[in-house]
């Protein structure tokens, strides 16, 4: 059964439409796996009945020649999409036993499009995080090897803590592990400064954050507002293509949510890059820089000229303040947003004699530490006093690196190049513990793009002197995610595609 | 119209003269079927928690979207108070905890409101007006409500009107007195039910405001003020500025300073306590809500909505003075509510339209008005027809029925004749006056004849008339023409 969970999407799509495999033979493929791969606690809710029911439907439709472009596809949800009846957390204990009776819009768009659900997927707590060590639910497990691990040795850390396994990112380090340890075909991710970006660099695969406004934030749990944006993590370029198609689109419930009609995605796959102008931002170049990430960006330039595009230096002056800035929009939209987990409506409660003694000792036992960190940060940052120097200037700063894009943008570039991350994986445990500033780090590539509001793409670009993946990031136009496939399918088409870990955990 | 003040509004202290400031920020319920952000009902009175969505219950993932028929009845009231028109304006979030606000933020419109700078007239006689400035008008949310009755441990959230859509008028701080308050307050409401962006009920709760209150020596520069929360009535917003401002006096008099605080108004013991002081103050980190994207409104929106305002009560007021005649008295009582006004000129055009404006209105502001108090509705949902007023008066204007008459006839038509036709009803009951001469002076010589020492008391003393006036028309029930009568008497007495 291996070979259905190492076949593409798209290849499982077709086999499907030629009725060459049925979807609940996928399906249970798929759940099996799930259940063999238990120990990298990837999944943290298994929908098997509801999975099979779907794929029940979605054959009678496949044989009636009927179905929407995803019909029949098993995928996994990351838990911070609301799913009718269906356990989301966002992985916090705050939401403890919350099962919404809505759907939010990204999954509607999937189940309209034929795609079964298999279950819910590990997040850091409410996305906060880099590593998915937040999560209530305990980390993920990248099912990346450590360098020089045996086999048994990784087993043997997968039952005791994990600790010194690789982490797959975070936020969405659950959809990333499962996706490269093919328990599912795909899965949706969210992003707020490189959840899916950094997740999919750390793991092999790739990974898109679309324009802020191309999927509907509608029933997605909200971290940052103004930032968010849901986006799918897949093991093609074509496939992330194809769930995208399906993710976005308008919906009048998020008022931030664009009308624009969402083009055919995967038709941009496998498109001519050639007279096409990629910029380099010099500033993106930072002291001390990890050599082997350098040499894989030249790499990653040299395959797009040798595509036939240009490629030229580009200044984004604002590059080193995108950070810090983002460490202060966040936690304050955060602090707000979390505001509504109160102990009154839904989720975790702690019994109290009034209600001050309501809020703080169930927000105290409900948010983790980190989510507690960010929103003290947020809290501060909005208080009178402190609001026009931290947030005031934080959005400047944002304006800023907005126009640093557009400019680039306007000399003619089509897109930019970056590297994704600073680093191959890093160990769960490894990081932050001391100071979570080293953990914040990891995003420095990737939030200057939310903060910008622009699509940002990763995909696999080959592996570390270690036997690490590493990825690099393409950022487009806004709503040019087309141009971004382009030249993901060429980086990944360049790179050659990297054979994903063997399933030592089952 | 005099638009100066007199000294009469000074309160006088121990130590001297006191001139009293008052500004408002009334709180009015928007007129819309759903709520400000989500599609729930805003009808009052529903079993708790049966109008709420998922977004008013602030459930995970649930986002704003702007009600457009709120941001219209906005608009209509800025146009309405003379104001600015702010084409882009945007959302804040207000942050606080409270379990009867479900996000643990209020959604408002804190650094850009949807409409700036205005004015109101407010008449506070009919001839002596004062001018009182807007100082913005924005759109935001209406809390739930904590109820603390239901169990003796715990409280219970009622989220109905959690996310209700309500405009918060701000003045300036024009107000010299409660009076002047309580006036302001009735032409604003006046205004919001003309335009129909809010229905001004007190009762329901969907006009309240908080009271800013400071005292000050006669030119001095405004002193501290302090703020009365949640007042939800016109006499009680009178009660509170009168009760708080002698308190400020007293303070001050006694050689203590007022101290900026928030405070609340005790109906029952007619004082005004501290609620929280200005150190204990919320600090709400307002930021934007990123959620919403700026409201941004084109000139034709507004010139739309600005093309279908009705006729506004100040306007309305001046038009029944010059086209009418009518008294700036009168006329202003006729324009206090859309609908009266509506049925007085109802009642003057109907059919051939012919009939005295005064008269209509004397009419209606009298006989109907108290007999629609006492049912405690307005006169226009009495009972009685604009066409039925209108036969009632052409009936008397005729000489059918004299006004005694038509005394009589408009309390039956608001009773057992409830609908009924007033001219059918005065043939049908026989109610048509006698004008004929012989009947009413056989009628004048039965009572002469009855009474002879009155009679001949009468010939000397022409005082007697009126009795004897009184005595024909008992005797006639009341159908005999009083001014006949009374030529028939003078003749006959030879008066």
């Amino acid at each position: 059964m291996t070979d259905l969970t190492s076949l593409t999407l798209a290849e499982a799509r077709d086999r499907l439409k030629s009725r060459a495999v049925s979807s609940l033979e996928i399906s249970k493929a798929h759940l099996e796996a799930i259940e063999r791969a238990k120990m990298l606690n990837a999944f943290v809710a298994m929908t098997a009945d509801k999975a099979l029911e779907m794929a029940e439907a979605s054959d009678v439709r496949l044989a009636r020649g009927e179905g929407g472009p995803l019909e029949g596809l098993p995928i996994g949800v990351k838990d911070l999409y609301a799913t009718r009846g269906v356990h989301t957390q966002a992985c916090s204990h705050i939401l403890d036993d919350f099962k919404p009776p809505y759907e939010s819009t990204v999954t509607a768009n999937l189940w309209r499009d034929g795609a079964v659900m298999l279950g819910k997927l590990n997040m850091d707590e409410f996305a906060m995080g880099s590593s998915n060590e937040t999560s209530c639910y305990g980390p993920v497990a990248s099912p990346w090897l450590p360098p020089n691990w045996s086999r048994d040795r990784a087993r043997a850390a997968l039952s005791s803590g994990k600790r010194g396994l690789l982490t797959p990112g975070g936020s969405s380090g659950g959809s990333a592990s499962a996706v490269a340890a093919r328990l599912c075909l795909a899965a949706t991710a969210s992003d707020t400064g490189g959840s899916i970006r950094q997740p999919a660099a750390f793991t092999g695969i790739v990974g898109i954050k679309p324009t802020y406004g191309r999927c509907s934030r509608y029933g997605m749990v909200a971290f940052a507002s103004s930032l968010d944006q849901a986006g799918p993590l897949a093991r093609t370029v074509r496939d992330a293509a194809i769930m995208l198609r399906s993710m976005a689109g308008p919906d009048a419930k998020d008022s931030t949510c664009s009308p624009a009609p969402v083009p055919d995605y995967e038709a941009a796959v496998g498109r001519s890059v050639k007279g096409m102008k990629i910029g380099v931002p010099k500033e993106y170049r930072l002291e001390g820089m990890n050599s082997e990430i350098e040499a894989l960006w030249t790499r990653g330039a040299e395959w797009l000229r040798a595509a036939g595009a240009s490629v030229v230096e580009v200044s984004l002056p604002h590059t080193p303040y995108a950070l810090p800035a983002y460490y202060i929009v966040a936690p304050a939209e955060a602090s707000s947003n979390l505001a509504r987990y109160d102990g009154v409506r839904y989720g975790l409660r702690e019994p109290a004699a009034d209600i001050v003694e309501l809020y703080e000792k169930t927000r105290a036992k409900g948010f983790g530490a980190e989510v507690r960190r960010r929103l003290m940060i947020g809290t501060y940052v909005l208080s009178a006093g402190y609001y026009d120097a931290y947030y005031v200037r934080a959005q400047k700063i944002r304006t800023l690196i907005k126009r640093d894009f557009e400019r680039a943008f306007a000399d003619g570039v089509d897109a930019i190049l970056t590297p994704a991350t600073p680093s191959a994986a890093f160990g769960i445990g490894e990081k932050g513990s001391e100071n979570p500033v080293e953990m914040y780090l990891n995003d420095v590539f990737t939030v200057t793009v939310n903060m910008a509001g622009l699509p940002g793409l990763v995909a696999p670009a080959g592996l570390s002197s270690e036997g690490l993946p590493l990825g690099l990031q393409l950022i487009g136009r806004p709503f040019d995610e087309e141009t971004l496939f382009a030249l993901g399918e060429t980086i990944e088409q360049s790179a050659g595609r990297t054979a994903l870990p063997e399933p030592w955990w089952e | 119209m005099a638009t100066e003040r007199g000294s009469t509004n000074l309160i006088k202290g121990a130590t001297g003269d006191w001139e009293v400031i008052v500004g408002l920020e009334v709180h009015a319920q928007v007129t819309s079927r759903s709520k400000l952000f989500s599609g729930a009902s805003t009808a009052f009175g529903g079993e708790p928690n049966a109008h709420v969505s998922l977004v008013d219950a602030a459930m995970p993932g649930m986002l704003p979207v702007i009600n457009g028929e709120c941001v219209a009845q906005a608009v209509r009231t800025g146009l309405g108070l003379k104001a600015r028109i702010n084409l882009r304006s945007t959302f804040d979030r207000k942050n606080y905890f409270y379990p009867d606000l479900p996000q643990g933020y209020q959604i408002s419109q804190y650094k850009s409101p949807i409409v700036g700078e205005g004015e109101i007239h407010v008449d506070l006689t009919p001839d002596h007006s004062i001018r009182v400035g807007i100082e913005r008008l924005h759109l935001e949310q209406d809390a739930g409500k904590s109820l603390h009755d239901q169990s003796p441990t715990m409280s219970f959230v009622d989220l109905n009107r959690s996310g209700v859509g309500l405009m918060e008028i701000v003045s300036k701080p024009d107000m010299r007195s409660a009076e002047e308050a309580k006036a302001y307050v009735g032409k604003l409401r006046t205004i919001l039910r003309y335009i129909g962006s809010s229905d001004g009920d007190m009762e329901k709760g969907n006009l309240r405001a908080d009271v800013n209150v400071s005292v000050r020596r006669p030119g001095d520069a405004l002193g501290t003020r302090c703020e009365i929360k949640n007042v939800n009535s016109i006499r009680f917003i009178g009660q509170a500025i009168e009760v708080e401002a002698r308190r400020q006096i007293a303070v001050i008099e006694d050689g203590g300073k007022i101290d900026q605080e928030t405070r609340l108004f005790d109906p029952a013991r007619g004082e005004t306590r501290s609620m929280r002081s200005k150190e204990e103050a919320h600090d709400y980190r307002y930021f934007p809500d990123p959620d919403l994207l700026p409201l941004e409104l084109d000139e034709a929106f507004v010139a739309s909505l600005a093309a279908g305002l009705p006729e506004l009560p100040d306007a309305k007021r001046a038009r029944f003075m010059a086209d009418y005649g009518l008294s700036a008295y009168d006329a202003s009582i006729l324009v206090a509510e859309r609908e009266t006004a509506d049925f007085f000129e109802s009642a003057l055009r109907h059919g051939h339209g012919k009939r005295d404006p005064k008269a209509v209105a004397n009419w209606l502001m009298g006989d109907v008005a108290a007999q629609a108090n006492a049912q405690g509705v307005s006169p226009a949902d009495a009972g009685l027809s604009p066409a039925a007023l209108a036969s009632v008066v052409d009936l008397i204007g005729e000489g059918v029925i004299s006004g005694k008459i038509a005394k009589d006839l408009l309390a039956t038509l608001f009773a057992e004749d409830r609908g009924a036709d007033p001219r059918a009803l005065v043939e049908a009951r026989g109610l048509r006056q006698v004008t004929d001469a012989g009947a009413i002076d056989s009628a004048v010589d039965a009572v002469i004849a009855a009474n002879p020492d009155k009679a001949e008391q009468a010939r000397t003393k022409p005082g007697m008339l009126g009795w004897f006036v009184g005595q024909v028309m008992k005797s006639t029930g009341g159908k005999a023409n009083p001014q006949a009568v009374s030529e028939a008497l003078k003749k006959r007495l030879g008066v």
